[in-house]
């Protein structure tokens, strides 16, 4: 092909647009065949991207980023179960809280007569036929028995606690304004070999009471059950002195 | 005409066919299709020069392809493909640009 000087550039290009059959003509046209399929196919790997496509140190970029990700996310789970954790021990904390506030009102009640209670403890009976025994002896028996240790006593059909009082009134004995009736049972939760022996001990309760003339017995019982209740009162003129008598916080 | 129209034909068959690129050939393949648009922009621009041969087409492009596969492929082995590539790339392109720039000149005046 002769270059043709005067030939305007589109001339040429209109020219070489004419399709003309030669060999190399036809291996160009597929160079370029080949190319377009080339170009067609990388762009579509390319919106593919997997990361088979990258080179190595791209996959070692991406191994960093993901490394760093999976250590980032790693320390946030260390934070939440730390705050789990916390969260965890401070509802323990409130639960031992509220069971020592619950063992304590327990306590306070048996103490203040309000529930009643059961457990091992003696039964002594006073057969005095009369009047024989006073609120002097009656109070000798409590002594003695909160000195072995009883936790809960009843006498009659009232339940002992700080403010009872014994009173002689005619022939008879009250217990906190209500007589007792004969014969006098006393009920008392301790050890019942403890109790027992208090009151059997020479000079003792029982024999007080047989030099007086009546006769008593007394009987160990592994499981004794104390159900008179002591009414409770609301207190006139004492205050307690912390203003919240709450049980003392665990946490 | 027949190179232009193999373009053509060529980009509609690979859309069509969805090809999935051998593993071996996937870090040359772009850079290969950057060599070869040189060549064929600059194919274009000695057609409009007058001094455009059919024979001088077929080796640079085949030239092309090869330097810039066989460049990226050193690249990869010493180390530095990523960086080599890139450098391929702006070459072909700066290539490219230039003759872009003649094939406008010529067209256009401008």
């Amino acid at each position: 092909m002769a270059p043709d000087d005067r030939a305007t550039a589109w001339q040429r290009l209109r020219r070489m647009g004419a399709p003309r059959v030669t060999r190399a003509n036809a291996l160009a046209g597929a160079l370029t065949l080949a190319l377009g399929f080339a170009i067609a196919t990388q762009i579509q790997a390319n919106a593919q991207t997997g990361l088979q496509g990258l080179r190595q140190d791209e996959l070692v970029r991406v191994l960093d980023d993901v490394t760093q990700r999976s250590s980032r996310l790693d320390q946030q789970i260390r934070e939440l179960e730390g705050q789990r954790d916390r969260l965890r021990s401070g509802a323990d904390s409130a639960a031992a809280a509220a069971a020592q506030a619950q063992s304590r009102l327990d306590e306070l009640s048996i103490l203040a007569g309000t529930v009643a209670a059961k457990g091992p403890g003696i039964r002594l009976t006073i057969y005095d036929g009369g009047s024989v025994v006073r609120a002097a002896h009656l109070l000798d028996i409590l002594q003695e028995l909160r000195d072995a240790g009883a936790e809960v006593i009843q006498m009659g059909h009232s339940r002992i606690v700080a403010s009872s009082y014994f009173a002689d009134s005619g022939s008879t004995v009250s217990v906190d304004g209500t007589s007792l009736s004969r014969p006098i049972v006393v009920l008392a939760i301790g050890d019942p070999a403890t109790l027992s022996g208090a009151l059997k001990i020479p000079g003792g309760i029982v024999d007080t009471v047989k030099r007086l003339g009546a006769s008593s017995t007394i009987e160990e019982r592994s499981v004794l059950t104390i159900d008179a209740l002591h009414p409770t009162s609301t207190p006139r003129y004492a205050a307690p002195v912390p203003e919240a008598t709450t049980a003392p916080s665990g946490s | 005409m027949i190179p232009a129209f193999g373009l053509l034909v060529g980009v509609v068959v690979g859309l069509l066919l969805h090809p999935t690129v051998p593993l071996w050939l996937q870090p040359y393949l772009p850079i290969a299709v950057i060599a070869a648009l040189d060549a064929v922009f600059g194919g274009v621009r000695s057609v409009l020069d007058g001094i455009f041969d059919d024979k001088v087409f077929v080796v640079s492009f085949l030239s092309n392809v090869l330097v810039a596969a066989f460049i990226v492929y050193l690249g990869d082995q010493l180390g530095v493909g990523s960086q080599l590539s890139t450098g391929v790339v702006v070459v072909l392109g700066v290539r490219i640009f230039a003759n872009v720039a003649a094939i406008r000149r010529h067209l256009f005046k401008a």
